[in-house]
């Protein structure tokens, strides 16, 4: 018991806000996607064809930001691409989405095997390095939850208020919503629907790159087979949990980080096999999904939109 | 994020039902098919030149290993098997307007429960071991089936989410069993060979192609009979073509939802069984490279009928087989076959953009 409490301390709670932070950043790309009525199932494949993306720039020119960088633009075009395939050829948005995340998964073994002939994982990169917010570092307790991180955890927080900013308090905001709620009603009162999908699904792909590069660069600072391991997945259940909306879903992301963050420290303890301890927070998405969601009521009705 | 059950409709109509009868319109949406998986290669052909290698060469290694001799149909069928099941797994359950692309996991959990009944009876006949333990494959799958669909019917609780998610659980669940309690003496994560009663025979030597795949062969001739054949099969296709107008009509649709994905986790979960009792003999962790996820690639390239899934399944069977021996011959990485497979989901996803390009050549239809 002592060894179990032991686990639980100001070090967790770090941990869980770095682990809670691809999957942030993939929930406000999820948002940024159903808001305007188009389903993204290939958040997962999006992050970790960014996370791969960060790694090899990185690799390549020795700067880390410039990882961040390709990872964004690869991520977008992905995004793009989604959108270019649902919204104007009407394809199925989760046969698309799905065939994302498999087009990631068969494209980041074959080309780290082709870079580094390996397909486990990539070598070792300059990742990103952790920087301490004045001030805040000094304040107790929060200081050593908050204080320090990489730069990429607490631009997903400005991430956040931003989107919500713009989601729920600008006209642009206004306008993202009617396309998801009414796409006819916008269309006459002069929003140009298909825009507004095009670009909300892009800024998607962007988001979820991001989480991607956090995820390689911010954190291993390598490229591993398979290293999102259903990420893109918790943090559509992160959306949901968080009924749409940044705060919530940001919320629900550090519930996962949580969850993320105490399986690993229960492993280091060895007190179960890890086996077990692994499928914590895949049992904790399903729970989320059917016990706390009950009725949720999605901003859409993901009905592809043709114009008259 | 509830239904997008219009999104699906969609699909039904904008796919081909390839093979059907009525040929003139089916002709040409089989053509579309054919154009996508020609379309795969064009742009696979792109990447394998771009990093270095030669198409041709991959290409022709590729097709030689896969149908070149004896040996390599056989490990193509090998390979086939296993795919025809989760393709059908995804295909029921689509019929019933869910997307079941958790097949990988139920398939896992067929897998070892058919493990466990091999191991667990001694000095059965095999004419009773062998359907004792397809059917504990099937309960079992059938189970993890049924877990995802009383969420959706209860609680609404996406199954795209949640088939996904209880992928992982059952890989490390059963990733924990042969690691732990039945682990069989030795280094490698693995349960005892299963008792040779609750082997399926293996039918061309020296391939591993086993009579798992007469298995599969009946369940496509089941599942279209079924499908268009039984009161059961109209009321699973009324819910996912139109649940209120089959609520409307008195079918029960949650009852439906849940039959639908019970039965197809169940011939996941078969497809897992084939496996143990025909190729491996055990339950080896990782013994899947991932049938579960072709399911639905294989699905949906066969137009979402089931002889059109068999075709289909022979076809990224042939991926497989014929990818490791590309490997081998010229060092290609095989993780192209999976390019390949993911290029020709993209491309049937949407045939509007097929139709557009090939207006664009020229091509008129």
């Amino acid at each position: 018991m002592v060894d179990l409490l032991s686990v639980i301390n100001v070090g967790l709670f770090a941990a869980a806000l770095r682990m809670a932070t691809p999957i942030a950043y993939a929930s406000l790309g999820g948002i940024f996607s159903e808001r305007v009525g188009i389903i993204n199932i290939g958040l997962e494949g999006m992050m970790l064809t960014c996370a791969f993306t960060g790694v090899t720039a990185s690799y390549y020119t020795g700067n880390p930001w410039l990882g961040v960088l390709a990872a964004l633009l690869v991520g977008g075009l992905l995004g793009f691409f989604h959108a270019v395939l649902t919204v104007k050829f009407i394809g199925d948005q989760i046969v698309s989405g799905t065939g994302i995340n498999i087009f990631a998964l068969g494209f980041t073994a074959y080309m780290s095997q082709v870079i580094w002939g390996s397909r486990g994982a990539s070598d070792s990169v300059k990742g990103l390095r952790a920087v301490s917010i004045p001030l805040l570092k000094d304040v107790p307790v929060i200081g050593r939850i908050i204080g320090t991180h990489t730069p990429l955890v607490y631009v997903m927080i400005l991430a956040t208020v931003l989107s919500y900013v713009v989601l729920f308090r600008t006209p642009l905001g206004l306008r993202i919503r009617a396309v998801g709620e009414h796409p006819t009603a916008a269309e006459t009162a002069g929003i140009d629907v298909l825009r507004v999908k095009y670009i909300c699904v892009t800024v998607s792909g962007m988001l979820a790159g991001l989480g991607g590069a956090f995820l390689s660069l911010g954190h291993l600072n390598l490229f591993a087979w398979g290293m999102t391991g259903g990420r893109g997945f918790i943090a559509m259940a992160a959306m949901i949990f968080g009924k749409w909306m940044p705060f919530g879903a940001l919320g629900a992301s550090l519930l996962f980080g949580f969850a993320d963050a105490l399986q690993m420290r229960l492993q280091a303890l060895g007190l179960l096999p890890p086996q077990i301890i692994l499928t914590i927070p895949y049992l904790l998405t399903v729970a989320v999904l059917a016990g706390v969601v009950g009725k949720a009521t999605p901003p859409s009705d993901y009905k592809p939109y043709v114009k008259e | 994020m509830t239904e997008g059950k219009r999104s699906i409709n969609d699909l039904a109509e904008g796919l081909p039902s390839a093979f059907l009868p009525k040929l003139g319109l089916g002709l040409r949406k089989v053509l579309i098919q054919v154009v996508a998986i020609i379309f795969a290669f064009i742009v696979g052909a792109v990447a394998l030149y771009v990093t270095g290698y030669s198409p041709k060469d991959a290409y022709s290694a590729m097709l030689r290993g896969a149908f070149g001799d004896v040996f390599g149909i056989g490990q193509t069928f090998t390979q086939a098997t296993p795919i025809t099941f989760t393709a059908l797994a995804f295909l029921f359950a689509f019929k019933g307007g869910l997307f079941n692309i958790g097949a990988e996991g139920q398939f896992l959990i067929g897998a070892f429960a058919s493990a466990l009944a091999g191991i667990s009876f001694n000095g059965l006949p095999p004419f009773i071991h062998i359907p004792l333990a397809l059917l504990a494959g099937a309960v079992a799958g059938g189970i993890w089936g049924f877990i995802p669909a009383i969420l959706k019917a209860k609680f609404g609780a996406h199954e795209v989410i949640t088939t996904m998610m209880l992928s992982y659980v059952a890989l490390y669940m059963t990733g924990y069993m042969v690691n732990y309690p039945f682990k069989a003496p030795g280094w490698v994560a693995q349960t005892v060979p299963i008792a040779p009663s609750a082997r399926l025979p293996r039918i061309l030597q020296p391939t591993q192609l086993s009579a798992s795949i007469y298995v599969a062969v009946v369940l496509v001739v089941l599942t279209y009979y079924i499908l268009r054949k039984t009161t059961f099969g109209y009321e699973i296709r009324a819910t996912g073509l139109n649940p209120t107008a089959a609520e409307n009509a008195g079918i029960d649709i949650k009852r439906g939802m849940i039959l639908a994905m019970v039965v197809s986790g169940a011939m996941a979960g078969l497809g897992g069984s084939g496996e143990i009792m025909g190729v491996h003999r055990r339950f080896i962790e990782g013994f899947s490279p991932g049938y579960g996820w072709d399911g639905l690639a294989v699905a949906l390239v066969g137009g979402l009928h089931p002889l059109g899934a068999l075709l289909a399944a022979v076809l990224f069977g042939a991926f497989r087989s014929g990818g490791m021996v590309m490997t081998r011959v010229t060092g290609v990485p095989l993780d192209i076959v999976f390019l390949l497979q993911a290029l020709v989901i993209l491309f049937v996803a949407a045939p509007m953009l097929i139709r557009s390009i090939l207006r664009r050549g020229g091509i008129r239809w």
